[in-house]
């Protein structure tokens, strides 16, 4: 018998597509697996299962299909294209177009989509695309419309580079305001949790080693038999985030397991099924395919923190997560899911039904997934200021006991329409502005700021990023914040004039 | 039971749910109200035996009830059993049920939170 690392092959992938041929093949889903692995023992599960059908359906952000539209008359080479006036890509030869998932329509913004290009070609919707020339002597044509229903083009080929994420971060919001992510809608001061994937049904955990999983995997992608075509962008198996590249035929999916969406204030997004039949030919596999929800662990982590390194606030795994609650900090949050474990148990279950009709063979790969992965931050060789680099440190702060007139007279005298008033610690409390004194004045009322000033004040920090200011200033329509220290101290004033002198600088 | 109060400009400084309290005597919960300029929204929390009476007594007032039985409706043939709307809903009224999404309608207070978090855009709320 071969061996197979330290464990022994005991069947081999052609006596498994043998068995499934002659619909003699043991097939259960990832979840049925780890129960009879319990039940019976590693080497008995390899005796009495043969296949272990996966699925995951959420959110694949990275997709998009090629699209080959064949050639008009008088031809032409489109240099860009509309589909219902989401644009795709034409800088690829004459006629053919690359449309991605998350790419807006001209008309409808994010409510509409590539992604929803995509479904409402599969659904047999017929499309509308405007297409430009560049106006070649081979190409004269500058300029063409017509109507396309899926059957019309040549070619439909899903080229996704970023698919079926191993596991994924959990998100959650610190911050006071609520935030609209491609995470969902997150609610402020940890008002609850989102998560992805589909944990002991995900693929990739259940072959995280790529035992099985290689370039050339035949998988089920959106009801269509597609193929790995190798590890996708981002893959990081070292830190257990491995991805999928995949391709297959668009015009064979069902749009059950491809449905457009739309994140709120963020964009369209493509939710796709995705399921991975794994045999087992090994105790190496059988162990692998057992893996259950609390054996697959991710971080919770704060996107209130708009930073590229958001921190993370605790580990928990798919189990907790699927509880409805997490603690964080001494709170029950509430946690719920984007993708939907309904349409992965389908997935599972459909691919299952498939391989035990002799519909779905199973596919040696031509080489492993890479082991190693790169997901690094960008190298960012235009360096941007920092809020501490152009800030103005001469702050006049005030004590909330000052009076009105002489609030008035420190914004007279000095440069900036704002105060800080701050403890007597020198921490910031709120903030006065011009028009604060004016209103009280013309008001009447009250001649101590501590009345009249602003507490909710929007602050940054010196070492964060000029555009979060800048984002700041234009999220809550304001024009100047005060810098603070890690203690909340004021160290300095930034002001949207500040940002809009960098501006015209670099101009 | 949830009824949704459309009140008009002219009785908006009325103290509405006050009287209709000291009618009725029901223990009524004010889960939802915004006021503008042209129109108030509010709803109440009724219990159960004192529902008829108490949007009766709204009625002799003025104001326009609507009960909300089934406040949020959701659209079967979009909605993929994600689970974004349970998180987010402040009165807790999706919850999963063997991973597929159940509603409570009953608890549903036309925030409208949900509408906007479901990625698939299957929700909508009745009376908008």
């Amino acid at each position: 018998m071969p061996t197979f690392g330290e464990f022994v092959q005991e069947k081999s992938l052609a006596e498994i597509n043998e068995r499934i041929r002659d619909g003699s093949a043991r097939v259960v889903t990832a979840e049925e697996m780890p129960d009879i692995v319990d039940e019976l023992g590693l080497a008995g599960a390899v005796r009495e299962v043969d296949v272990v059908t996966t699925g995951t359906f959420g959110a694949m952000c990275s997709s998009g299909v090629f699209l080959n539209l064949g050639h008009s008359d008088p031809p032409i080479k489109i240099s860009k294209a509309l589909l219902n006036k989401v644009e795709a890509y034409g800088g690829v030869a004459a006629v053919d177009l690359f449309l991605g998932a998350t790419q807006p329509s001209e008309d409808r913004g994010i409510e509409y989509g590539g992604a929803h290009v995509m479904e409402d070609l599969i659904s047999g919707k017929q499309i509308e695309v405007d297409a430009y020339g560049a106006g070649t002597d081979c190409y004269p044509q500058m300029e063409l419309e017509t109507s396309l229903r899926l059957e019309d083009f040549n070619q439909a080929i899903m080229v996704n580079p970023r698919n079926a994420y191993q596991r994924y971060n959990a998100a959650t919001n610190s911050a006071d305001q609520t935030m609209h992510t491609y995470m969902g809608t997150l609610l402020p001061r940890f008002g609850n949790i989102h998560y992805s994937g589909s944990g002991v049904l995900s693929p990739l955990s259940n072959d995280p080693n790529f035992d099985y999983i290689g370039i050339g995997t035949r998988i089920f992608l959106a009801g269509a038999q597609g193929y790995v075509m190798g590890s996708g962008t981002q893959h990081n198996p070292q830190n257990n985030f491995s991805t999928l590249m995949v391709t297959g035929d668009m015009k064979k999916m069902n749009n059950r397991f491809l449905r457009a969406a739309t994140f709120h204030k963020y964009g369209p997004s493509l939710y796709l099924g995705i399921g991975i039949p794994i045999p087992i030919l090994n105790e190496k596999l059988a162990k692998s395919t057992a893996v259950r929800d609390r054996d697959i662990t991710v971080p919770v982590v704060d996107y209130g923190i708009a930073r590229r390194d958001r921190p993370s606030l605790k580990m928990v795994n798919y189990e907790d997560l699927k509880s409805g609650m997490i603690e964080i900090n001494g709170k029950e949050v509430s946690t719920s899911s984007l993708s939907s474990f309904h349409v992965a148990r389908e997935v599972a279950l459909t691919l299952k039904q498939q391989v035990e009709k002799g519909e779905f063979l199973l596919s040696q790969a031509v080489e492993p997934l890479s082991r190693v992965g790169s997901s690094r931050p960008m190298k960012q060789t235009k360096e941007s200021p920092n809020v501490g680099d152009v800030m103005s440190r001469d702050v006049v702060t005030v004590h909330e006991d000052i009076g009105v007139e002489e609030a008035a007279r420190l914004i007279v005298s000095g440069s900036f329409d704002h105060l800080p008033v701050i403890s007597r610690d020198g921490r910031l409390m709120g903030i006065i502005t011009a028009w604060d004194i004016s209103k009280a004045v013309a008001g009447g009322k009250s001649s101590r700021i501590g009345d009249i000033m602003t507490r909710r004040v929007y602050s940054v920090k010196a070492d964060e990023p000029i555009e979060l200011a800048a984002r700041t200033f234009d999220t809550h329509s304001i024009s100047a914040m005060p810098v603070v220290d890690r203690d909340n101290k004021v160290i300095g004033m930034i002001t949207s004039n500040h940002l809009s002198r960098l501006f015209a600088r670099r101009r | 039971m949830k009824l949704m109060l459309h009140v008009a400009p002219g009785i908006v400084r009325y103290p509405l749910i006050a009287s209709v309290i000291l009618e009725t005597g029901a223990l009524v919960n004010i889960e939802r109200a915004s006021i503008d300029a042209v129109s108030g929204e509010i709803v109440l929390e009724v219990p159960q035996d004192k529902c008829l009476m108490v949007k009766e007594a709204f009625e002799r007032r003025g104001v326009k009830v609507v009960p909300l039985e089934i406040p949020v409706i959701r659209d079967e043939n979009e909605c993929v059993h994600c689970g974004a709307c349970v998180s987010i809903c402040p009165t807790g009224t999706f919850r999963f049920e063997d991973w597929r999404v159940v509603a409570d309608s009953g608890k549903c207070i036309q925030c409208g939170a949900c509408i906007m978090g479901c990625p698939q855009r299957a929700l909508k709320l009745v009376l908008k």
